[in-house]
């Protein structure tokens, strides 16, 4: 073959492709097995969500909130009440604030243990995501036994959370706290110093922390380029203050770091969950787990029984809803994924004006073309992973 | 490069956060001039309105003052506006730990020049005010649509495109491919206005235009 007549190469990855970690379709550009050139499309899973809450008041718009991230319903949901909250200028009971964490920490290891096992099964190791899954698996039912629901929870409130735990549930989650410690040596032992898993990961699809910030990258994907950025700690929210924890940060900001900062974060969720635990068990923390503001939140079954005033609470909230000042506000969290925040304007009505998803993993899909540039093509799956992609936030 | 306990805590109280706040408005105020329309402090939170012919100019100033990180880019449509929308930016300066939310003023005819080459992760999210909100930006280098599907028409958040949308997908089985239908409702659109009559709706009752024509 001549010069003149070599091209390059185009594919498509996905749309259905098992390692594109769901509807994405990637044109990629190939020369050789190289990675020239990357262009996703996405939008395959976009469902409006935007649209629909402009139509629905804030307490029917908290489901759609478990369908962005669904491997972490809890921690958008958070963002959401947290925006509501800042606009309303409510304040959440002490108790509700401990359950919040909880189940935003119990949410942080649903996404990690998936991200972090299944990106091993893209790269090559097929066992830890059975093991993950196991322990998933009982995470959820602490879900399932909070709210009812295993994925789609809509358990927080705004103003606080849905329900009280019962305390054999507390009981229960810190009891599982250290089989999972366990758990989560033997998988390091698994795969973090495994060979193959070092050569598929090792100085793939490296960043530094100046391209992370104008990237807009936020989260592991950060952390593992070496910056100690994290939303709990540096713009607090609820009692992230009061808890001890550490931020794990990478060195060199390859694929192979943000999975070990993942690996670590989990371990620190654990370690903040067990003061949740303690704390909830405590006298002093006993008490409503909802603002006792029934403007916001619905009077109790007992007391609609009773009195009138509750009623008409109960009557005009699940109708009308209730309204928000006029004004704008964002608020965020910080998502397993990075920051996941809500751009809230509201023009004084029941039902929001816009809302604004930010989502993290759409920004951290944009880098796809920044990252695999002369890449090989194996690579691609395992930058993918390493980004955390997971499209019901990004197409939202 | 930093550590754990480098970023801890720079948390703050409202008042200190106002003050900082109000501090960062004044530098914004006297480094940018007439660019600033106008700075507002509500929620905490820190808003700067740009005149639109100084857009770029103004980002470019907020970068190079510390707001290296890009956190958002979207549109709001506010119909009964001459220029009906405004382009909102959230950024974030790690290093002082501030927020800040700029926004310039746009229609659907006159280009917004791009922010892509001060931030490159400008530019999905530019694609993405375009697809949903008709926002023009001038020197983007791929303006596409982003999340609709291939070949949409129309700017589905705008205010004026109903919800239902125009049309809806099915596969058909003749001719062995997806087809776009208009949309067939069974049952019109619901949407029930529950507002307090006395509290928030603004109804014209019969009679009313006599008492404000006079």
């Amino acid at each position: 073959m001549t010069e003149q007549n070599m091209r390059n190469f185009s594919i498509n990855f996905g749309p259905q492709h098992p390692a594109a970690h769901g509807v994405l379709r990637l044109v990629l550009e190939l020369d050789g097995e190289v990675v020239e050139r990357v262009d996703p499309h996405i939008g395959l899973l976009h469902r409006g969500t935007e649209k629909l809450m402009e139509s629905r008041t804030y307490l029917q718009n908290v489901p759609y909130f478990d369908r962005l991230d669904y491997c972490a319903p809890m921690n958008q949901e958070h963002a959401f009440c947290l925006a509501i909250e800042k606009l309303l200028g409510v304040t959440v009971p002490r108790r509700a604030q401990l359950i919040r964490v909880l189940y935003s920490e119990i949410g942080r290891l649903l996404s990690h243990m998936l991200n972090v096992t299944t990106q091993a099964m893209d790269v090559g190791a097929l066992t830890p995501p059975v093991w993950g899954f196991e322990e998933r698996e009982k995470l959820m039912v602490f879900c399932e036994r909070a709210s009812g629901a295993r994925m789609h929870v809509n358990y927080f409130r705004p103003g606080g959370v849905a329900k009280d735990l019962p305390p054999a549930l507390i009981a229960d989650i810190g009891a599982w706290l250290d089989p999972f410690l366990k758990l989560m040596d033997d998988l390091e032992a698994l795969f973090v110093e495994n060979r193959i898993f070092k050569q598929r990961n090792v100085d793939i699809g490296v960043l530094t922390a100046e391209e992370c910030w104008k990237w807009g990258f936020s989260g592991p994907v950060l952390r593992g380029s070496g910056v100690a950025w994290d939303l709990r700690r540096s713009q607090p929210y609820e009692c992230y203050e009061e808890m001890e924890f550490d931020i794990p940060v990478g060195k060199h900001g390859d694929c192979y770091d943000r999975q070990v900062v993942r690996l670590e974060e989990m371990r620190q969720s654990v370690r903040i969950m067990r003061q949740c635990v303690e704390k909830l068990s405590l006298a002093e923390n006993e008490g409503p787990v909802l603002t006792p503001d029934h403007k916001i939140t619905p009077p109790r079954r007992g007391q609609m029984k009773q009195s009138m005033e509750s009623l008409i609470h109960h009557f005009k909230l699940f109708t009308e809803g209730f309204r928000t000042p006029e004004g704008e506000v964002y608020a965020a969290v910080e998502a397993p994924k990075g920051e996941f925040g809500v751009y809230l304007v509201s023009d004084g009505t029941d039902k929001p004006y816009k809302c604004k998803i930010r989502a993290p993993g759409f920004a951290h899909l944009q880098g796809m073309d920044l990252l695999c540039r002369h890449h090989m093509l194996a690579d691609v799956s395992a930058i993918l992973g390493a980004q955390d992609i997971v499209f019901g936030e990004v197409d939202r | 490069m930093t550590d754990a306990t480098q970023a801890v805590d720079q948390a703050a109280g409202p008042a200190e956060i106002f003050g900082r706040l109000q501090a960062l408005s004044e530098k914004i105020q006297t480094g940018l001039g007439a660019a600033v329309v106008s700075a507002t402090i509500a929620y905490d939170e820190l808003n700067v309105t740009f005149d639109s012919s100084k857009w770029i100019e103004s980002l470019t100033y907020l970068r190079d003052n510390g707001f290296v990180s890009f956190i958002d880019l979207t549109a709001v449509d506010w119909p009964a506006r001459e220029q009906r929308f405004d382009v909102v930016v959230h950024l974030l300066d790690p290093a002082a730990n501030l927020r800040i939310r700029v926004r310039t003023a746009a229609n659907d005819t006159t280009p917004l020049p791009s922010a892509v080459n001060v931030w490159p992760a400008a530019n999905w999210f530019e694609r993405e005010a375009y697809d949903m909100y008709g926002v023009l930006f001038s020197g983007h280098p791929d303006l596409r649509r982003m999340l609709t599907d291939y070949g949409f028409d129309g700017h589905p958040l705008r205010k004026d495109f109903p919800q239902t949308g125009y049309v809806e997908v099915r596969y058909d089985d003749a001719r062995k491919r997806v087809v776009y239908d208009p949309v067939k409702l069974s049952q019109e659109f619901r949407s029930f206005d529950f507002q307090s009559p006395w509290e928030a709706a603004k109804y014209e009752l019969p009679g009313d235009e006599k008492a404000t024509k006079g």
